[in-house]
């Protein structure tokens, strides 16, 4: 299959890896609606969504078309162009961080072995670091662009939010990645396959990543950007249709994919426990971590949810204090403490 | 070739555009396409850390202030013309000092394949071994940046 000096099979392969990965995001993002609708409602101690479909299954169909089929609202001061930028940028932003998260080993099919990973590059994690820190423009051109105070508002408190969890999480990862010594995600699982999780090692990076983790994604306990009943919804206030889909709909992939980065690098990826003494196929072997991992993400996924419905928005000043001055203090010790262990173990 | 294009074109953008706002989003497009020349020269960890350090912090900081200070060619005061004159003559005797440094300059077409130094490895070897005394040295200079931001920020 090579013609024009191009291996045409590595492409399909690269092509079909991606439409999967990409249909999986969706499909999950948008069964994640639903998923939340119904933990809210077992929480609250009610039935939630169970009008389309049995047991509400259709939901998320119906939301859908709701969204496509309603009408295009474009404020007549806004600026046009980059009114539409903002959610294009945040749906793109969200669905590029799966690219270099490894769902799990190789295949074999008729001779090929195709690697379950649309890219293993050797900057893998600078790569989702690089991805997040961009996906703030999208809030904030969208919110500057509907020229509304509230939106601007939004917009500001997300942007400050967002680079103030950068740092910490940033750090928290330098400590991971001292012990691991690598910046490919695919080898960061193959040590763990090998060994203990990370989060053994790594308790406290886990925990500051995952508080870090919730607000990159805007998320309660620190969905300020979309206080409604501050800011009347926040950035996406005059957004409607599809745009305002489009953002709802980022907000799910990232809890998606943040859902997967932390399996990946603290909780072994597609690796479980015992899995080399199985003694199956490896194609098999492959498919089951993958459900593992698959799990794994799912009962983040539920985690995520679970916190929303629990604890209480902060005010703006706690969010600031506790990402500058907990937070990150917090990251750094842990950042020394793990060098020095690294250091005497070496010598 | 199309990266050059973008690059150029978007930087004519951040100056030519009345707009602030327009003028900051060009910069982080010619950000982008300063990245992607790091990445075919096989440097991809120095295009990952610009876009995190640039386009991601710097940039969004940039743009944060420009949308709250929200400027108006309206509002903005009006440039004195001898203004104007000092800083096309300031700028066009800059292009002719770095025309006359660039014409006898020869440059070797750089091959992607032997350059291997951009890759985080042999970077962090670099770095360490061979430069690690001015690599401290623009560490301590950073040090000192950040004290005088914070002086600067602590006087009432």
């Amino acid at each position: 299959m090579t013609f024009l000096s191009i291996d045409w099979f590595f492409i399909l392969e690269k092509i079909l890896l991606i439409s999967a990965v990409l249909v999986l995001s969706l499909v999950v993002a948008m069964y994640s609606t639903w998923g939340e609708r119904k933990v809210a409602a077992w929480i609250q101690d009610r039935l939630g969504p169970n009008r389309a479909g049995p047991i509400g299954l259709l939901q998320p169909l119906a939301d859908g078309g709701k969204l496509f089929f309603k009408e295009e609202i474009i404020p007549t001061n806004a600026n046009r162009f980059l009114f539409i930028l903002g959610p294009s940028i945040a749906m793109l932003v969200a669905c590029m961080t799966s690219a270099v998260i490894p769902w799990g080993d190789t295949l074999t099919i008729a001779g090929h072995t195709v690697s379950l990973q649309v890219a293993d590059v050797n900057i893998g994690i600078l790569f989702i670091f690089g991805v997040l820190s961009v996906g703030v423009y999208g809030i904030m051109i969208g919110g500057w662009a509907s020229n509304n105070k509230y939106s601007l508002l939004a917009s500001v408190r997300a942007a400050s939010q967002i680079i103030s969890y950068e740092l910490p999480m940033g750090l928290a990862l330098i400590a991971l990645l001292m012990l691991t010594g690598t910046l490919s995600l695919k080898e960061i699982v193959e040590q763990q396959r090998h060994g203990l999780w990370n989060v053994v090692y790594q308790p406290l990076g886990f925990f500051i990543f995952l508080v870090c983790a919730f607000a990159e994604c805007n998320r309660a306990p620190f969905d300020l950007p979309e206080a409604e009943n501050e800011l009347n919804g926040g950035y996406h206030l005059e957004y409607s249709s599809m745009k305002l889909g489009f953002y709802l709909f980022a907000e799910y992939i990232n809890m998606f994919v943040s859902s997967a980065l932390m399996a990946t690098m603290y909780f072994g990826g597609y690796a479980f426990p015992g899995m080399d003494s199985l003694g199956v196929s490896p194609n098999t072997l492959t498919i089951l971590g993958f459900v593992a991992l698959f799990v794994k993400i799912l009962l983040f996924i539920f985690f995520f949810m679970w916190v929303r419905w629990t604890v209480p928005r902060f005010r703006y000043d706690q969010l600031m204090r506790l990402g500058w001055r907990v937070m990150i203090p917090l990251a750094l010790a842990n950042m020394l403490i793990t060098g020095a262990i690294v250091l005497a173990r070496q010598h | 070739m199309v990266l050059s294009v973008i690059a150029l074109v978007s930087a004519l953008g951040v100056v030519l555009s009345k707009n602030p706002v327009t003028s900051v989003l060009c910069l982080i497009v010619t950000f982008f396409t300063i990245a992607g020349h790091y990445i075919m020269l096989n440097a991809q960890f120095l295009a990952v850390v610009h876009i995190i350090v640039y386009a991601g912090a710097i940039m969004v900081l940039f743009l944060y202030v420009m949308m709250l200070m929200n400027l108006n060619t309206e509002l903005e005061p009006q440039k004195r013309n001898w203004l104007k004159y000092a800083g096309a003559i300031s700028g066009g005797a800059l292009l002719v000092v770095l025309v006359a440094a660039l014409r006898d300059a020869s440059m070797p077409a750089i091959s992607t394949e032997a350059n291997e130094v951009g890759l985080i490895k042999n970077l962090g070897q670099m770095l360490f071994k061979q430069y690690v005394v001015p690599f401290e040295v623009s560490s301590i200079l950073f040090l000192s940046a950040m004290v005088g931001a914070v002086v600067i920020g602590k006087k009432d």
